[in-house]
């Protein structure tokens, strides 16, 4: 029978199935930052348990570390932070897993440390105490975020107790316009089925469009799926993929190599497979997206101006809607380009991978940053890509702009660290969530690309990147 | 987790519906790195006359005497009884973990919340449902008599009054033979244990790669 991509990978890890209609899943790799995992370990020890499988589990810092230089876990200032930091530590070193950590060039944002590490490869199932784990699903993996209960439950077992997700396959057709970038096509589909669109469902992005992305590309893609309400997201192996995936330090070498190539190539969609849900996007229809309120589907091309609430004839989107205008001090019909920025956030396992500060760069060289903004943070996504960039020079780039460069981390994307915007501010940030207070309390977020934060710095408020 | 086989404890009658997780282990606690230790913080902003903060040291904090848990006759109780759709809100599972380290290993109420249900179980808390007539009775009773226990006895699906009449309640067969054996999900994984093994080996052929040290 044909089967999805995401059928494949359930079967290929389905352990037991049970009356119940839970199953048994194996769970290939787990991620493990500081801040979900501590009661996990703590669980482990209280039940004189043992990791099932050591070598399964990548660690690293990200929520927490501060994006200044810093040697050790006693010079984090805040103490919720530093205790955090150094637990993750002590777990690591007591259980013997392998942890990427402070000083460590491959320490980073979970998402963006492990496919560059080649810890995640074509066909595995991925968990980490995270809900952006849905970014590794790029690789044609099946990667969700689970909670602190089931961190512990795969230490302990190397399985989680699941049951089926439904099949939806989102098709973007055509040819992705100048400007345009995946953050675009992503917040575009979540603008088009809405933050519950993919409840309940594994989510396949296809299509041309998909399959001339990078792979940095397809997950910014997969990164956002949980905002469009799924758990996972995932795209279909091809030669992007794979040549990706080559050379990379825990991937697969000489004859595991060609047999693992061969493998991979099955993890696409069959013809004729059976999705419970389809949406068809045309990417011609998409343009450069930049978020007004305060929920990801609250978005719009920077072309639009702001909705009308009174014309809106859904009673509960309406007063969201209200909300929305009275946090975010917005006037209902402003164009969006009007909007000023009072500080930028190029960063975050959405944005922050070297080809994103690549396009960012594209747009702030032999520029500088408005007067009227008080701060650009660039925080690549690991120490990696840090060391990319630098290679490049885009560091110095930035710096002649006026933009701040910082060590890798989550930083302002949920503010756990110094890195928050403070009351009334707003914020063009390539990251992911722009919930109330979400990076500061009573900060305005707009979620965009790259290119548009970058642009969005030097003019002081949204611009149209193809005018640019 | 632990066994939860038969219970004969001092009862607390904590006399309100809609009991959230909120008020069972307010927010800030959460910054906590443990599962345990959050008894101390267990109902905090009605337990004590100042805002709690993580990391102070809860004996010198000024007591609320009103409050039903600080009373001396109620020191050591293990059986919370409370009222309708107790433990609703967010679905933190710090509030079973602060009621178990607080020392309660059950909770009789009219209902209770899906998620915070749910959650009791994973953590060896047993949750019993009884009727609102029921409940009105045993919160008389405990007013009416200093030192109130019952027996709960999970295997026989029964609470049993000081004078040796029982109350039968009902409960999940699964999760009945969960807690009576102690095997908290991870526990009952591991009775797969085998076959987790067998499918290891399977991959193993199959895909060697994914099997780093
Ligand atoms: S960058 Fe933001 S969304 Fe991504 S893992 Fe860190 S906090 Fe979560």
């Amino acid at each position: 029978m044909a089967r999805t991509l995401y059928d494949k990978l359930w079967d290929a890890h389905l352990v037991k199935q049970r009356d119940d209609g839970s199953a048994l899943i194996y769970i290939d790799r787990q991620i493990i930052h500081e801040v979900t995992s501590p009661q996990a370990f703590e669980g482990l020890r209280l039940a004189n348990r043992q990791p099932w499988r050591v070598g399964s589990n990548f660690a690293t810092l990200d929520h927490n570390v501060p994006t200044t230089p810093f040697k050790n876990a006693s010079e984090i200032e805040d103490e919720t932070s530093r205790i955090q930091v150094q637990t993750l530590e002590d777990n690591t070193r007591a259980f013997g897993i392998r942890e990427f950590g402070i000083g460590d060039v491959r320490q980073g944002i979970v998402h963006v440390m492990a496919p560059e590490q080649g810890a995640v490869v074509p066909g595995m199932t991925v968990v980490c105490g995270d809900s952006h784990t849905s970014t590794n699903g790029a690789l044609a993996c099946l990667a969700h975020g689970i909670g602190t209960s089931e961190v512990e439950h795969v230490l302990a077992t190397q399985c989680l107790v699941a049951k089926k997700m439904k099949n939806m396959l989102i098709r973007v057709e055509g040819e992705l316009g100048t400007g345009v970038t995946a953050k675009d096509v992503v917040l575009h589909i979540i603008g088009v089925i809405g933050t519950a669109g993919g409840n309940g469902h594994a989510m396949e992005f296809a299509g041309s469009a998909i399959r001339s992305l990078s792979m940095e590309g397809r997950m910014t893609i997969c990164n956002m799926s949980i905002e469009a309400g799924a758990r996972a997201g995932m795209v279909a192996v091809d030669d992007i993929t794979i040549d990706y995936v080559r050379g990379r330090p825990f991937a697969p070498k000489g004859a595991d190599w060609d047999k693992a190539v061969e493998y991979w190539r099955t993890l696409v969609s069959d013809e004729g497979a059976k999705f419970d849900t389809v949406v068809e996007i045309n990417a011609a229809d998409i343009k450069p997206q930049v978020s007004w309120g305060t929920s990801p589907e609250m978005v719009l091309p920077v072309d639009a101006t702001l909705p009308i609430p009174e014309q809106e004839s859904d009673a509960v989107k309406r007063s969201g809607m209200e909300r929305a205008y009275q946090y975010m001090g917005l006037t209902p019909g402003m164009k969006i380009t009007d909007i000023k920025v009072d500080r930028v956030f190029i960063g975050s396992c959405t944005n922050s991978r070297i080809e994103d500060l690549r396009a960012a760069a594209v747009v702030a060289k032999g520029r500088k940053k408005a007067d009227s903004v008080k701060q650009v943070l660039v925080v690549p996504g690991s120490g990696l890509v840090k060391q990319q960039a630098e290679a490049e020079g885009l560091d110095k780039v930035f710096i002649e702009a006026g933009f701040e460069w910082r060590e890798p981390g989550c930083s302002m994307c949920l503010a756990m660290n110094p890195d928050k915007l403070m009351p009334g501010e707003h914020c063009a940030s390539t990251s992911n969530r722009n919930f109330e207070g979400r990076q500061g309390n009573g900060g305005r977020t707009h979620l965009v690309s790259p290119a548009m934060a970058a642009a969005a710095a030097v003019a002081g408020h949204f611009v149209d990147i193809r005018d640019l | 987790m632990e066994k939860f086989i038969r219970e004969d404890g001092l009862v607390a009658p904590l006399d309100r519906a809609n009991v959230d997780t909120d008020q069972i282990i307010p927010k800030q606690f959460l910054k906590s790195i443990l599962r345990s230790g959050f008894g101390p913080n267990l109902f905090d902003e009605w337990r004590y006359l100042d805002e709690g903060q993580p990391g102070r040291d809860n004996s010198k904090r000024p007591l609320n005497k009103e409050f039903v848990l600080n009373q001396p006759r109620y020191q050591g109780a293990s059986i919370l009884l409370a009222r309708r759709n107790f433990g609703c809100g967010s679905s933190r599972e710090h509030a079973p973990w602060a009621l178990l380290d607080f020392g309660f290993r059950a909770i009789i109420a009219p209902s209770f919340a899906d998620i915070f249900f749910n959650n009791c179980f994973k953590n060896g808390v047993l949750p019993i449902v009884v009727s609102e007539e029921v409940a009105d009775e045993l919160f008389k009773a405990v007013e009416a008599k200093q030192g109130y226990r019952l027996t709960v006895d999970l295997a026989e699906q029964k609470i049993i009054r000081p004078d040796g009449a029982a109350i039968d309640f009902e409960i999940d067969a699964f999760r009945k033979h969960c807690l009576l054996n102690g095997l908290d999900d991870i526990g009952l994984t591991l009775q797969d244990a085998d076959a987790i093994r067998e499918y290891e080996k399977g991959r193993q052929q199959r895909e060697p790669w994914v099997f780093i040290e």
